[in-house]
Parts: C-alpha cells; sequence; structure tokens
C-alpha cells in the first residue's frame, strides 16, 4: 500500500501498534551469522513446529497482521553476545536464554509461550550463582546503551511493517517538516561525529555538501566495512535495514539529493538481500522514490557491491568504484564532500553514523549530546572479539573505559588468563596496554594514545598473543591492499612488512627495529591516501607499548607469546598434565604421545610449534620454550 | 553446462557503449559463471565500447573475481583479526597439507577453491572454516581433516 501522506503513515502505525498490543507475548531468535553457525535456524523451525502441535498459533516475522496469533515469533538480527548462542528472548518478561537447542522447544512453547513462565533453570548465572531473570540484569547488557543497534536484535529485518510498528520513519516525518538548514543544526548540535573511523562532523560535512553550489546531489552510505576483524556494520545492514534507508533520506532532504547509494562488502552478501528487499518495501510504500509521503521531495537509493578491495573503503576510491572505475584513491586537495561522486557534492557516511541519524532527528540534538563525552557525544558500537570470554556486538556510551567494557561487559580475558592488550581502529589503529585500560572510548583520547577509535573493531590479547606477529598481521594484510598507486605505500609497506617477517622467524639483525621505525615514519608522511598515512600506526604503538618483546625476537630470538613458529616448540610440564588425552589428537605433526591418564610427551624434533596442544589443553600443562634452547 | 548463450544473455542486459556498467557487468558474469573466462572478458568490453586491457584491470584489481574456473565447492578460512589472533594460519598450513592446494587454488580433483577471507562474523566461533555457505567454528588443526570430510567431498 502506498503511503501518500503523512498521515496516512500514522494511520499505518497506529494499526500495526494495536495489532501487535494484541499478542500476548513476543520470542525473539538471534538469526545473527554466529547463532546461525550455532543452529539458530534449526530452533526457529523446531519453535514452529513445536508450537503447531501444541496449538498454539504463532505471528512469525512481519505477520504481525494475524489476528488469530496470540505470541509473535521474530527471527532478528543479531542479539549481541554471540559467544553464548543461540540466543533467545522473551517478552515482555525479558527473559534470555543462551545456547537453546532444538530439543528445548518443547518447553519454551509450552512454559515461556503458553504459561509466560520464565524458565528459571535456563537463566544465565553469575559467577557468584545468582540467576539473572531478565536480560536487562545480564551484565553484558547491563553497561549497555543502544541507539545504533536500538532495532538490530529487535525488528523483523525483512518487514518494513514491524520497523514502522517499532516508531520507523517517525524521524522522516519529523525531517520533512523541517527546514533542511533546522536537520544540519540539529545533527551539528547533537554533535555526531563520523563512526567510519575519522570521527569527522556529520553535521559540518552535510552543510558544506548542502552549501556548494551544484544541480545535483549525493548521499552515500558506506558500507565496506574493511576492518579486518570487525562486523558491526554487517549487523546493522542485516538485522535493521530500514534504519539506514531512513538516515540516509533524512540526510538527503538536508543537502538536497535525489540519488543515494549504499556501497556494501562484496563478502556481505546477505546484507546486499536484506537491504535489497528494504528498498524495494520502501519504493512501494512511497517512502523511497518520487513524491515521498506525498510531501514533494523525491529520492532513491541503489546498492552497488564491493569488488572485495579495502582501499575502496576509502572515499574517493569508494565513489570511483560506483563509477565503475578501479577503486584508486585520488589526492585530497579537492574534497569528496565538494566533487564527489560524478564531480559533484557528495556526503558519504558510514553505516553507524546513518544509524544515528533517525533517532537525533525524532528525540532532538539535546538527547543525543547528553549522552558521551563533550568531545564525542552518543554511544559507539564496539565488536568485542578475540580472546575475551563474552565475545560479541555491543554498544556503550562514550566516555566508558576500555577496562568497563572488556572487564564488565566482555567479562575479562578469556579463560581467566592475564590481559596483554586490546587494538582498536583496525589496521589503521594502534595496540594499547595494561597501563591504557583506563582510557575512555573517545575519539580524541583513543588518538592522544597512539591508537584510534575506528570503525568499532576491539580486539582483546592474552599473554598467548604476540605482538610482533599482530604487527606482522595487518601490515601483510595492507601489503596485500596497497592499491599501489603510490610509491611509498606500494613499496615501502612491503619492505616493512618483510622487516617484521624476519623479527617472527628469527633472522633480523640488529638495528632492524630502528629501521622499520624510520620506515615507518617516512611511510606515514609521504603516502597518498590513509591507508598509507596509517599504516604504521599498529607498528608504533605496539613499539610503543611493548618495546621489550620487539628487542627479544631480534636479540634473544624468543618469542615468549609462543606465538611464532620458527622461534617455539612446545613441551609438556609433567607436574600439570593430567593425561587427559586432549592434546595428541589436535596436533597435526603427531608429534605428542602417551598413555591415557599418563603424563604426555612431545617430541621437540617433530614439534613445528602450532600451538595447537596449548589451546585444547585445560590443564594448562603446556609450555612454549625457545627453539634454539635444548628442552627436557 | 552451455557458457556461450548464458553470457550473451547477460551482457545483452546492459546498453551498449556504457563503459560505467564494466564493474557490474563483470560482477554479474561471475554469479552466473563462477569466474570470469577470458572470452567473457573480451566479450564484455566489447559490447561496453571499451579496450580489454581496461576490462583486465578491473577484473585483476577488484579481489572478487576469479580468472580460472571454481572447484565445485568453495571454502574459505577466515583470516579475520580474531580468528588470526586464534590460530587461522595453522589452520591455513593445516588446509594446505590436507587438501594439497592452498589459498587462491583449487585442489587437483576441483572439489575445492581455497581463498583467504576477513571477519565472517562469527569471532565468537574463531578460528572458522566456511564449506561453501556452512560454517565450522572453533577448528582445530589436528581435526581439519574429520571437519572437512564431514562438511564436503573431501578426500
Ligand atoms: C584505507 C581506508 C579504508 C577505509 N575503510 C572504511 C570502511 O570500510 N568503512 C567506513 O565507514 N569508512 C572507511 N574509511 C573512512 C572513509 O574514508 C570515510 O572517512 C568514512 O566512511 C566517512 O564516514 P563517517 O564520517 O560517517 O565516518 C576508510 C578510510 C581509509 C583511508
Ligand atoms: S575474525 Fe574470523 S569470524 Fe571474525
Amino acid at each position: 500500500m502506498k503511503l501518500t501522506s503523512v498521515d496516512m503513515l500514522a494511520q499505518r502505525r497506529e494499526t500495526l501498534v494495536q495489532r501487535t498490543a494484541a499478542l500476548a507475548r513476543e520470542v525473539r531468535v538471534c538469526a545473527g551469522t554466529a547463532c546461525v553457525a550455532a543452529g539458530a535456524g534449526k530452533l526457529s523451525d523446531a519453535i514452529q513446529r513445536e508450537a503447531a502441535a501444541q496449538g498454539l498459533v504463532l505471528a512469525v516475522d512481519g505477520d504481525a497482521a494475524d489476528v488469530e496469533a496470540t505470541v509473535r515469533l521474530v527471527n532478528t538480527g543479531c542479539q549481541g553476545l554471540c559467544q553464548a548462542g543461540p540466543l533467545v528472548r522473551v517478552l515482555p518478561q525479558d527473559a534470555f536464554y543462551c545456547g537453546v537447542r532444538p530439543k528445548q522447544a518443547a518447553r519454551l512453547v509450552s512454559e515461556a509461550l503458553q504459561n509466560n513462565a520464565v524458565i528459571a533453570d535456563w537463566c544465565a548465572v553469575s559467577p557468584q550463582g545468582q540467576r539473572y531473570a531478565t536480560r536487562a540484569e545480564v551484565p553484558f547488557y547491563r553497561h549497555q546503551q543502544p541507539i545504533a543497534l536500538e532495532g538490530c536484535g529487535a525488528v523483523a529485518p525483512e518487514s518494513l511493517d514491524d520497523y514502522i510498528a517499532h516508531g520507523g520513519f517517525a524521524a522522516l516525518v519529523r525531517a520533512l517538516e523541517m527546514s533542511p538548514e533546522d536537520i544540519v543544526q540539529t545533527v551539528e548540535d547533537a554533535g555526531l561525529r563520523g563512526r567510519g573511523g575519522g570521527g569527522f562532523s556529520t553535521g559540518r560535512k552535510w552543510r558544506i555538501a548542502a552549501s556548494a553550489s551544484a544541480s545535483e546531489r549525493y548521499v552515500i552510505c558506506n558500507g565496506d566495512e574493511g576492518d579486518p576483524g570487525a562486523f558491526m556494520d554487517c549487523a546493522i545492514m542485516e538485522g535493521d535495514p530500514f534504519r539506514i534507508i531512513e538516515g540516509m533520506t533524512i540526510a538527503a532532504r538536508a543537502i538536497g539529493a535525489q540519488q543515494g547509494f549504499i556501497y556494501v562488502r562484496h563478502e556481505y552478501p546477505k546484507a546486499v538481500a536484506r537491504l535489497d528487499k528494504a528498498i524495494v518495501a520502501c519504493r512501494e510504500a512511497g517512502l523511497l522514490g518520487a513524491g515521498i509521503l506525498g510531501a514533494g521531495f523525491d529520492f532513491d537509493v541503489e546498492i552497488a557491491r564491493g569488488g572485495g578491495a579495502f582501499v575502496c573503503g576509502e572515499s574517493t576510491a569508494l565513489m570511483r568504484s560506483i563509477e565503475g572505475l578501479v577503486g584508486e584513491p585520488r589526492a585530497n586537495y579537492v574534497r569528496s564532500v565538494q566533487e564527489g561522486l560524478y564531480g559533484q557534492p557528495t556526503v558519504l557516511n558510514n553505516v553507524e553514523t546513518f544509524a544515528c541519524v533517525p533517532a537525533i532527528i525524532a528525540r532532538g540534538a539535546a538527547w543525543f549530546a547528553a549522552t558521551g563525552t563533550p568531545g564525542s557525544p552518543g554511544t559507539k558500537a564496539f565488536c568485542l572479539v578475540g580472546k575475551v570470554a563474552h565475545t560479541g556486538l555491543i554498544e556503550v556510551p562514550m566516555g566508558t573505559t576500555l577496562r568497563q567494557v572488556i572487564f564488565d561487559i566482555g567479562g575479562g580475558v578469556l579463560d581467566g588468563r592475564p590481559f596483554k592488550a586490546v587494538q582498536t581502529g583496525g589496521p589503521s589503529g594502534g595496540c594499547l596496554g595494561e597501563a591504557q585500560l583506563d582510557l575512555p572510548v573517545d575519539f580524541d583520547a583513543l588518538t592522544a594514545a597512539g591508537s584510534m577509535m575506528g570503525s568499532g573493531g576491539m580486539i582483546v590479547m592474552d599473554d598467548r598473543t604476540c605482538m610482533v606477529d599482530v604487527a606482522h598481521y595487518y601490515l601483510s594484510f595492507l601489503q596485500s591492499e596497497s592499491c599501489g598507486r603510490c610509491v611509498p605505500c606500494r613499496e615501502g609497506v612491503a619492505q616493512f612488512c618483510h622487516l617484521l617477517d624476519t623479527m617472527r622467524r628469527g633472522t633480523a639483525k640488529p638495528g632492524d627495529l630502528d629501521r622499520a621505525i624510520r620506515l615507518a615514519q617516512d611511510i606515514a608522511q609521504a603516502s597518498l591516501c590513509g591507508l598509507g598515512k596509517s599504516a604504521p600506526n599498529p607498528f608504533l604503538s605496539a613499539v610503543t607499548h611493548f618495546r621489550a618483546e620487539f628487542e627479544a625476537h631480534i636479540n634473544d630470538r624468543t618469542c615468549s607469546a609462543g606465538v611464532c613458529r620458527d622461534l617455539t616448540v612446545f613441551a609438556i610440564d609433567a607436574q600439570n598434565c593430567t593425561g587427559c588425552g586432549l592434546c595428541a589428537p589436535a596436533c597435526p605433526a603427531d608429534a605428542i604421545a602417551g598413555a591415557p591418564k599418563q603424563v604426555h610427551v612431545i617430541d621437540a624434533q617433530k614439534c613445528t610449534g602450532c600451538g595447537a596442544c596449548r589451546t585444547v589443553c585445560r590443564d594448562d600443562a603446556v609450555r612454549a620454550l625457545p627453539r634454539n634452547l635444548p628442552c627436557n | 553446462m552451455p557458457r556461450a548463450p548464458e553470457l550473451n544473455d547477460i551482457v545483452a542486459k546492459y546498453p551498449p557503449g556504457k563503459p560505467r556498467a564494466l564493474l557490474h557487468l563483470l560482477q554479474d558474469i561471475q554469479t552466473a559463471q563462477g569466474y570470469l573466462s577470458r572470452e567473457a572478458i573480451g566479450a564484455a568490453a566489447q559490447h561496453l565500447g571499451v579496450t580489454e586491457t581496461r576490462a583486465f584491470q578491473i577484473a585483476t584489481f577488484y579481489k572478487a573475481f576469479h580468472l580460472t574456473p571454481r572447484g565445485r565447492q568453495t571454502l574459505r578460512i577466515c583470516t579475520g583479526t580474531s580468528c588470526h589472533i586464534r590460530g587461522a594460519m595453522v589452520l591455513a598450513d593445516e588446509v594446505r597439507k590436507t587438501l594439497g592446494a592452498g589459498p587462491g587454488a583449487t585442489t587437483a580433483d576441483g572439489a575445492f577453491s581455497i581463498e583467504l577471507v576477513n571477519c565472517v562474523g562469527a569471532c565468537a566461533l574463531a578460528p572458522v572454516l566456511l564449506v561453501d555457505g556452512e560454517m565450522l567454528g572453533n577448528v582445530h588443526p589436528g581435526t581439519v581433516a574429520r571437519r572437512l570430510k564431514r562438511a564436503g567431498e573431501a578426500p
């Protein structure tokens, strides 16, 4: 049904809200990537089968219109606590169950859905044995505040109706009542800074684009998500696609654009499919296309699929790629806000930035600015991953400290091992150590400490993570992603990567560390685009905080973390070994011998230093030793 | 499979002489045929009125394109940051040993094409392998062979 006026949208919402209110309960099954891998799809099917068997009528996903139903089942986007999937949340009780198996569906339906009960023995338990009756009490969620992720994990991602029922497009209605200048001013007053990494003021960017004289203007959403260790933008695109479209439409209204593009990373076929459906639904409903909501304002959105090149996340390269060209960046003395796509003024923002916009317009600049720090208002989404107990997708107020994020929300380091470092900002960011844990999540504070906010990857590292290896990892990523246009990046990064590789292999020479530092400074100064300019960051920050580790690799040829294979052999500590037999089958080199319940032994000649035995050992019985020293 | 008419159909969907559509056309061809043959690149270039060199430049710049035929299944090894620090490179070595082909290659029997990918959004299960759409989480080097056998048609 085409919505040809603001009133029609309001009526539609009213009808939908009444229908949803008539439903007694709602069960949300997480259908995010990790939960699906853990069996969420089968769980959802089992719940539907079981409901049918028990005579309970379910309204599934978008079809809240089914008036017969008393309970709604929504297959949502990522709910956050990826570690413990498949996740299930039941409303209105707000009960929260982790790791639910298909065979548990019968009890879920009969107790939680038919009888309103909270299934106490399924609730998450604190280390002290306290049961969390509601999700809001679970520490992972208690310290969070979702704005960009508000709908992700809540709405049915493929249903426009559900988005509208949750208040969707109310912000667009507000924006249509405001003058374009007021919209820009509101975003500027809110202090929204770009969530793609740089942290440039979004309001100011929009103002520049709006005031440039041109006949055409464009709005682009950057969904290239180049950070090799992050998935927040993917989660938003898959879990709440309509929010992005609404944010982009508001931006278009503010700057006077008629065409928008969403540039999606090539490995995200599901995000493309979801966005595609969302765009079609919006066009049919008159929320995209000519005369949106009958307000005499035209805007449409197209999807551009990325080609699998990291550098295309950079604004000028991305625009060239949309134009069908090779995605090489250009020198940035001409700003793409003024001369962007097809030479026209273009606003390019990150997925998360656009996802914040509807909330700002609907609730006002002051509301948004009340959260966070004065320099970085609002919240920030992170992928809290690596060696952390609760891996997942989170959103916290700016100003939250790294310690709070890692220990209060993340539950500390995996398996209770010692904390070593945290990496933020991906290949352009840096590693921070224990001494920096009390830094707040804030654009300026993280930059001042030698890291950066970045797009939202937050990788926790324990004492079994080698900083030389991590620095080499990012450099080799950048080496293969350098577009090759400028020499400092193409040749410099390759040399730099080679130097780090010699450290990993124990063939580095004294003085190589200083050589690497000098090279890093040259690359940072002389490169053409952000890729090269920021390439040395992961290395430089690691050297600042973990210099001794680099020196040990070069001078003593040892890797204390036991990661660099050429420098390490493993041995079993007879004191701790219980002979459980987990390590022998895990060893790809057949280097481990031992009878059940007997102490096992690693043949140092055969050991390739991969560390598989140490990963599987539950008794902390595997030790990393320097390879050049005799062992046992 | 008759490839030639299919190629013509895809190419014909784009208006001739519009160089801008090159990237999209190549993406469509690859989606349909799994890779870009020399013939396909030539046909796309000719249709859109660009030189073959331009088309090859695009086809080689973007990593999403494959220039050789693909295996029956694609095995992706996640080398995102989380998977890396939980041992993805050890897995990659193990895959090479097990299948006799490493990242970027296709096994001799045409069963698997092997690729490295960045974060696939399942860091909680790191390290992760993907066999076509199926995700294998928490893979240890010693269990690669077994897991692959279960997931597909491994040796
Ligand atoms: C090499 C390179 C890669 C980038 N990759 C991304 C990316 O994947 N996603 C993103 O949003 N921004 C990326 N950026 C930043 C963009 O150039 C741009 O600043 C950003 O998308 C602007 O949006 P924002 O102001 O909302 O953050 C990258 C920058 C560089 C230099
Ligand atoms: S890094 Fe492999 S799934 Fe995220």
